[in-house]
């Protein structure tokens, strides 16, 4: 079983049913990313998990620990980044971190240290004695991941951690959330990037008003949708009368030729380099690039809900939120 | 222990970012004095002992009732008592330590008419062991009746709004400027529903010997509505904030 369990999740608000009895599991110490347009039920989903909302039906077990009854149990072990960085802006950013460690039971000398540890791994030293009010965005976001890592919990809640901020920010972030996992972290990530959660998760859910349309890792995902692999080359000479030839010379193969004259062969199998490359070379063609085109989590998504990825990241552009 | 450590960190933040701020020491000390002055100019000759345990009364439930209101709904509306909400405490300890900030900053409050007083009268005959517990549990009966307002608002003009709604009718419910003999019989069932009633009579007992009711029975009183508050501001929170 996985440190996160989710079974039948429904949650309801009046007649909008915004989690409609969805499953999943996570395991513990890889990164799952939960992906979706505006009002999927991606933050209704975080919440009910983590004890800000009730679901209407269904099962939550965190660790092995009933997340209905032993909510404050649960608590212990979670970090939790929300969509808005909402830690106290009259303290400054030793003192947020200070306080919200407090609230987990640790000792002064304990948060002390790792309040002053958080901002140097964070680039927040220089920023710490500033209040929270005069954070730049990125900054804000920063500090808000680092509270919910105050008490080094073993599952990390990030809801949009790389939204509407700098560049330079979210390369730290992206950085951070992939060596927490090298340190055993669970991280749940929801985010409006699709490429974000290619690069960092290891299992995804989509989920489509309330319910989840395909989930797995990101190899099965794309292979879910792929008919196939495929090999560009790019070549000295044009390659389009040797089509046939290749083809045969491979069989179950396919080629095809790009307007730029580069050649692709798909094939259902993977497709040694090597012998392609002997057949070039017996022709007397140089080969000056040889690379596998791999379908994207952006396509594999696209086919799945049939959304544009960039219809997802107007939305977040555009103020909406979650549920 | 856990516990223990989140309970004085929250007091301690909420004291430190709310309380202690400049505006808010000045009103706690400008509004009792200015109540203090009023009632003096008001009546001339008038003995400052007579007035003071109103004079207490009121400064307790003004700096209590809309202090904790604003506070919380402002919280509420950056999202930042989410983090209370999403730690490891019991809710009841998390409402233990919001409403004791404004408990303490009630009790502060109490004392400005008495210092000022001190100046003029001798108090030597007042009776502290008395005083002491009914201005807390004044404090703490307002700051849940503040509460209770919060779990409603949703921005804070609306938690100002609400307090002013109950506070100012029960000024003159409870027996501080008008005796509960002379309010008008078909509403003094009501005074008699109010925790302030019997705050104020204790103090009335007290200080200058003119209590109506058992000191006993008004601290049973105060604690019952002291802990009935708590309870529903308690369920409150559960229901309509953990949706």
């Amino acid at each position: 079983m996985g440190i996160v369990s989710v079974t039948n999740l429904k949650k309801t608000y009046g007649d909008f049913t915004a989690v409609d009895g969805i499953s999943f599991e996570i395991n513990e110490g890889e990164i799952f990313g939960l992906l979706g347009p505006n009002g999927a039920g991606k933050t209704s989903t975080i919440n009910m998990i983590i004890g800000l909302s009730r679901p209407a039906a269904g099962e939550i077990l965190v660790d092995g620990i009933d997340v209905r009854t032993q909510l404050k149990k649960a608590q212990a072990i979670m970090g939790i980044v929300p969509d808005e960085s909402n830690l106290y802006n009259e303290m400054d950013g030793f003192e947020n971190l200070c306080f919200c460690a407090s609230l987990y039971g640790m000792r002064k000398e304990e948060r002390e240290a790792k309040a002053v540890r958080l901002l140097e791994q964070f680039r927040l030293k220089e920023a710490g004695k500033r209040p929270f009010k005069a954070y730049s965005k990125g900054m804000r976001r920063k500090l808000t991941i680092a509270a919910a890592l105050i008490h080094s919990p073993r599952i990390l809640f990030l809801d949009e951690p790389t939204t509407g901020i700098d560049v330079e920010s979210a390369r730290q972030i992206r950085e951070m959330i992939a060596g927490l996992k090298k340190q055993g972290t669970t991280v749940l990530l929801t985010t409006h990037y699709i490429e974000e959660a290619e690069r960092l998760c290891d299992s995804i859910a989509f989920i489509v008003k309330g319910k989840i349309v395909a989930s797995g890792s990101v190899p099965e995902l794309m292979q879910s949708v792929s008919h196939g692999h495929a090999i560009q080359l790019v070549t000295d000479k044009n390659v389009e009368s040797l089509a046939a030839e290749l083809q045969g010379r491979f069989e179950g193969s396919r080629v095809e030729i790009r307007p730029d004259r580069s050649l692709v062969l798909v094939s259902e199998r993977r497709i040694p380099l090597l012998p392609v490359m002997e057949f070039f070379d017996k022709k007397g063609i140089a080969v000056y690039e040889a690379r596998e085109l791999r379908r994207s989590l952006e396509d594999v998504f696209i086919r799945l809900t049939g959304i544009e990825s960039a219809v997802l990241k107007k939305e977040k552009e555009k103020g909406g939120g979650g549920r | 222990m856990k516990g223990w450590i989140a309970f004085l960190n929250i007091l301690k933040k909420d004291v430190k970012t709310y309380y202690l701020k400049p505006p808010n020491i000045s009103w706690g000390i400008i509004f009792p004095l200015s109540w203090t002055l009023m009632q003096l100019i008001r009546t001339p000759g008038g003995s400052i002992l007579q007035l003071l345990p109103g004079l207490i009364s009121m400064s307790v439930l003004f700096g209590t009732t809309s202090m904790l209101a604003v506070t919380i709904t402002f919280e509420r509306s950056g999202r930042s008592f989410d983090r209370l909400l999403l730690a490891p405490i019991s809710l009841s300890t998390m409402v233990l330590a919001k409403i004791m900030g404004a408990v303490l900053f009630g009790v502060f409050n109490s004392f400005v008419p008495v210092i000022f007083a001190a100046f003029f009268v001798n108090l030597s005959a007042v009776n502290w062991a008395l005083v002491l517990p009914a201005v807390f549990l004044i404090a703490a009966t307002s700051t849940l009746m503040g509460l209770l307002i919060a779990v409603s608002a949703k921005q804070v003009f609306e938690a100002q709004t609400f307090s002013n709604f109950f506070r100012f009718p029960m000024l003159f419910l409870c027996g501080l400027f008008v005796p509960l003999s002379s309010v008008p019989i078909f509403l003094r069932p009501l005074s008699y529903c109010l925790p302030l009633t019997y705050g104020t009579d204790i103090l009335n007992g007290a200080i200058i010997g003119a209590g109506t009711l058992s000191p006993l029975l008004c601290f049973g009183v105060l604690i019952a509505f002291a802990l009935a508050l708590f309870l529903l501001c308690r369920h409150n929170i559960n229901r309509k904030w953990i949706m």
